[in-house]
């Protein structure tokens, strides 16, 4: 195995782009670090992006966006009160990925590029409408992250390609988002459901919404016709059934030893609506 | 000189919370635990096991590996002793399989390197090739027709013809007519019951250090629950004499029962053997999972009758338990446990020992207890709310005590049921409101305990502080509790005692540290060590004084006249006689050696409030408290410890641990993340309560703690979540799926 250490984005996809066996960018280590001690992949090459400048930044933008650079950990995040009051769903979905420990050192653009279908960060991300920048052979390029993820452990990240940080758009005045996930304990596990709910209210009319289900299907799922129920509605409760039953309709789970697709349909109609009241009174300026 | 037997008051020592011994180089990381050990020239062995549930090993080609950088030697099942028979036939035939892999996990080779990485590397080279043969994994399905054989003749002569041969041996006890009871009754209630297999659960997981020469003498460093076992196994398994093996215990990270059995070493010594290098083995919590003992998974079928004033007319229980691929599930202790605490005329209970394709089970704190509680104690909770009966009333009715004949055969001596039902009742929590979704469940639960072969010794120091050395690994602050004991009967403070684990070439043969039985059997011996001791000094302070040895009494560290006739004389301080031992006799050292047989059974009582989510089957155990017989608590935080881990095990084996195998009949969740104990966060500050009805078999009452705690969670767990939830439970694990379902189910009508 060689381990690099590149200085900078352009070397570290070329050392990715010229390998020739397993290649594995190395953030925080949380996944990468166990699946190599559990002899799932050992990579030839480990490219660590940590001493890359800018990757622990987070940077508020003028136009009100945000950028969170590739090495940014959940616990820096969590401690950035400005990023909190922005889009609190999404950082709430990073905070709630394993412990203590894994906190310090675990990554927004390293959740996304595991390609678990579980992520709790990447519903989040997706309901945002966040994208990432990525430095490859061919140049940069933005992709929402909706469209990272194409199967369990699969992304449509080419040979060579690495992300470099993750985009938040400008919150905007009246928005909430949130993340609830369903697991059977209280912390460190890995979601059996998981539903983030990003909203903007004038008054008490949504006026727009994206709804994201994760560990239903292949991939985290942005689910439209979901978002379609709460828009124009004062979340009532049939603007909420119809979230439930939009959620559930949109489901296409397993049976596995996490949970039964019965069950993982029916939690995601019941979080989808519990998500979308929490960003609702979040856009109406609850704390 | 005369020496109370027994003391039930007037403690200094007992009863005190000092901090243990162990404590500052556990936090500090001093400890040396079971992989902390190290030799020259040391390599490290792998184990390479079954991926199949049920396989014949055709061939094992270790060409390849053997030629490997760094490799230096393998081991097959060709290179154990043979003509084994018995218990040590089924551990070797467990610890590296003979023709056939019988679960998934099963070792089938090893190879030692000189590194963790090569060995590994060397590892995935070895090709077995295998012939995959039908499987079975759950109990029911292994006892029925057709299901695949794990090995034919491997039932005992227990079993009445006409079984399945998965089921290896059969129990029947009880007395009365259950079916007069039955006709007696106001309703009868019968219902069935599953529990999943659970692991121990240690966060340490097996590790050894083992070295055997070509003279064919040998060490084992290990983490253990009893080394003597482990030495004694070893010689078996490696076809030497025992006392060529000295087995030393490290530190102990958890064991509950599951490092009780024997798994690594006999692989280790063997690689070392063959290499003769020391060879260590460290397993994977993978490995632990697939490989060592979980506790068996049962199906149950409980059946009551009760009289509308809650008096229990008949009970009767059958207790099918699977034990994986070998014979040794615990069910006469399913049976015996099942209906232990209550009074009854007319009681049968039946148990079936059936093997599967899966590890075997190994001993789990109160072995077969806790499902048996929760089959019946669920029963008699349906009862009760049918007739409308006050839960604990209806058990004080029926309770065992002192007088009464247990289901099991034997006369209760003086017990402490009532005593822990009457502390419940009277408890707080018990009468507390409880919120919307929430429900509250309670339960008994009975363990025997246990006493065992047991050898102690006590030397004494020129300074007149002490070596105490015993022979139980200290799974639960033991070597506190010993140096109390020691304290209190030399009437010497308790820092003045020094409590060491021996090795085995050090004291007579001490029986694993299990069935509760440390602090009752070592301290026990301790006792009558200090107390041999104490003659010894009181015979040299006869002999300064010259007067007659029956003359002298030893009170508070010093020997003293017992009277005025004996003369006039001052304390003569232990410290004193220390100092001129050597001249006055040579070494002072107490000893003891026995196997005591009075060990005092143990009964709790369990209260608990858990809170339901309707909409996704999610459970929360919000309020916690455990009620539990002590006899006497030497360290009370100890033993509090004790209840609350219990309890905190329970929580786990009743909501959410299982092993989950698939339909190929490989484990699926060998790992923490999918195997869910409780993390700290999921439990409430679990409350306790110490009852000390004193044990007439211990010099100071003492009755073991550690398992019976884990006995009634299970049961009362159920009844709080069926209590919330608004439907009977049946299934173990409790998990929100299941919930949900149960919730769909009865909506559905």
């Amino acid at each position: 195995m060689r381990y690099h250490t590149p200085e900078n984005f352009e070397d570290a996809s070329a050392i990715a782009a010229g390998a020739d066996g397993v290649t594995r960018f190395l953030a925080g280590g949380t996944d990468v670090l166990v699946q190599l001690r559990s002899d799932m992949v050992t990579p030839d090459d480990l490219i660590d992006i940590k001493h890359i400048a800018g990757v622990h930044d987070i940077t508020p933008l003028r136009d009100g966006s945000w950028r969170i650079g590739a090495a940014v950990t959940g616990a820096e995040m969590s401690e950035n009160a400005l990023l909190g009051q922005a889009w609190p769903g999404v950082v709430e979905a990073m905070d709630l990925i394993g412990s203590t420990q894994v906190q310090g050192r675990a990554t927004l653009a390293g959740n996304l590029c595991n390609g678990s279908p579980a992520a709790d960060s990447v519903p989040a991300m997706i309901a945002a409408g966040a994208t990432v920048s990525v430095i490859g052979p061919d140049g940069s390029r933005e992709i929402a992250v909706a469209d990272v993820p194409t199967g369990p452990g699969k992304t449509a990240l080419k040979k060579g390609e690495v992300v470099t940080a993750v985009n938040l758009p400008p919150r905007g005045h009246g928005g909430g988002d949130a993340y609830l996930r369903f697991i059977p304990r209280t912390e460190m596990d890995i979601a059996v459901v998981g539903c983030a709910v990003s909203l903007t209210r004038d008054g008490d009319t949504i006026t727009a919404a994206r709804v994201s289900l994760g560990a239903v299907a292949p991939t985290a799922l942005l689910v439209e016709d979901a978002a379609k129920a709460l828009i124009g509605s004062a979340l009532d409760d049939a603007a909420l059934e119809a979230l439930a039953k939009a959620a559930e309709a949109a489901c296409k789970p397993i049976d596995d030893k996490r949970g039964t697709i019965r069950f993982r349909t029916h939690v995601a109609g019941v979080l989808a609506k519990r998500a979308a009241r929490i960003a609702y009174d979040r856009a109406g300026g609850a704390k | 000189m005369a020496f109370d037997e027994t003391k039930t008051e007037g403690f200094k020592v007992v009863g005190t919370r000092p901090n243990r011994p162990d404590g500052i180089d556990k936090v500090t990381g001093r400890a040396r635990f079971g992989a902390d050990a190290t030799a020259p020239g040391m390599l490290h062995g792998v184990i390479v096991r079954s991926p199949h549930a049920h396989a014949r090993i055709l061939k094992i080609d270790t060409s390849e590996a053997e030629a490997m950088k760094g490799v230096h030697a393998v081991v097959t099942r060709a290179d154990f002793a043979t003509g084994l028979t018995g218990e040590n036939w089924n551990i070797l035939e467990n610890v590296m399989a003979g023709e056939t892999a019988l679960y998934d996990g099963h070792a089938v080779v090893a190879i030692a390197a000189t590194s963790s990485l090569a060995a590994r590397d060397a590892a995935k080279a070895i090709v077995v090739d295998y012939e995959v043969l039908p499987h079975v994994t759950d109990v029911d399905k292994a006892m029925a027709e057709g299901a695949p054989v794990i090995r034919e003749g491997a039932a005992d002569k227990s079993v009445p013809a006409g079984l399945h041969p998965n089921v290896v041996r059969y129990h029947e006890s009880g007395h009365g007519d259950v079916e007069t009871g039955f006709a007696e009754a106001d309703l009868v209630i019968e219902d069935s019951f599953r529990t999943e297999a659970t692991h121990q659960g240690y966060i340490e997981p097996h590790a050894c250090l083992a070295q055997l020469g070509n003279d064919g003498r040998g060490e084992i460093w290990c983490c253990t629950q009893g080394h003597w076992n482990v030495q004694k196994v070893c010689a078996a398994l490696l076809g030497i004499e025992t006392s060529k093996l000295r087995v030393t215990a490290s530190e102990i990270g958890g064991g509950f029962g599951g490092k009780t059995a024997v798994f690594i070493e006999p692989v280790a010594l063997a690689l070392s053997l063959k290499a003769n290098r020391p060879v260590k083995i460290v397993m994977t919590r993978s490995e632990c999972f697939r490989a060592t003992g979980p506790t068996s998974s049962t199906s149950m079928d409980v059946k009551i009758g009760m009289k509308k004033d809650g008096t229990i007319t008949a009970a009767k229980g059958v207790f099918r338990l699977q034990g994986g691929a070998f014979p040794g599930a615990p069910m006469e202790f399913t049976a015996m446990c099942a209906f232990a605490p209550y009074n009854l005329a007319n009681v049968s209970q039946i148990g079936f020992d059936v093997m599967s394709n899966r590890p075997k089970q190994a001993a789990y704190r109160a072995p077969g207890s806790p499902m048996a509680a929760f089959a019946v104690e669920s029963v008699i909770d349906e009862l009760c709310e049918q007739l409308g009966l006050d839960r604990i009333e209806t058990r004080l009715k029926n309770a065992s005590k002192e007088g009464t004949k247990a289901s099991f055969g034997p006369t209760w001596d003086r017990i402490g049921l009532v005593e822990c039902l009457e502390a419940a009742k009277a408890h707080p929590h018990y009468t507390a409101p409880l919120k919307p979704g929430q429900g509250r469940g309670i339960s008994c639960g009975f363990w025997f305990n246990h006493g065992g072969e047991t050898a102690v010794q006590m030397a004494l120091s020129e300074d007149g502080t002490v070596q105490l050395s015993v022979g139980t690994p200290d799974i639960g602050g033991s070597r506190a509790s010993m140096a109390q004991m020691a304290a209190e009967e030399l009437g010497i403070p308790y820092e003045n005692v020094r409590t060491t684990i021996a090795d085995t070439a050090t004291l007579g043969y001490n029986e694993i540290s299990h069935g509760s039985r440390v602090t009752y059997a070592s301290g026990l011996a301790t006792i009558e060590a200090a107390r041999d001791t104490i003659r010894k000094l009181c015979k040299r302070a006869a002999a300064k004084w010259g007067i007659d040895e029956e003359a002298v009494s030893w009170v508070d560290g010093c020997a003293v006249p017992s009277g005025p006739n004996a003369g006039d004389f001052d304390p003569l301080p232990i410290a004193r006689i220390a100092k001129s031992m050597g001249r006055t006799g040579g070494p002072i050292v107490g000893h003891y050696e026995a196997t005591p047989e009075g060990a005092g059974v143990s009964f709790a009582t369990h209260i608990v409030d858990a809170e339901v989510d309707p909409e996704t089957g999610s459970t929360r155990v919000v309020r916690y408290t455990v009620v539990q017989d002590a006899g006497k608590a030497i360290h009370p935080t100890y033993v509090e410890g004790q209840y609350q881990g219990g309890a905190a095990q329970g929580i786990g084996w009743a909501l959410n641990e299982e092993y989950i195998y698939g339909a190929d009949g490989r484990l699926q969740n060998a790992g923490f993340l999918d195997y869910r104990i409780p993390v700290a966060s999921d439990l409430p500050m679990i409350d306790t309560v110490i009852v000390e009805v004193p044990n007439p078999g211990h010099p100071y009452g003492v009755r073991g703690v550690g398992e019976t705690s884990i006995c009634p969670p299970l049961a009362a767990i159920a009844n709080a979540v069926s209590a919330a939830a608004g439907v009977r439970l049946h299934e173990l694990p409790m998990s929100p799926p299941r919930i949900l379902a149960a919730l769909e189910k009865q909506a559905a009508g």
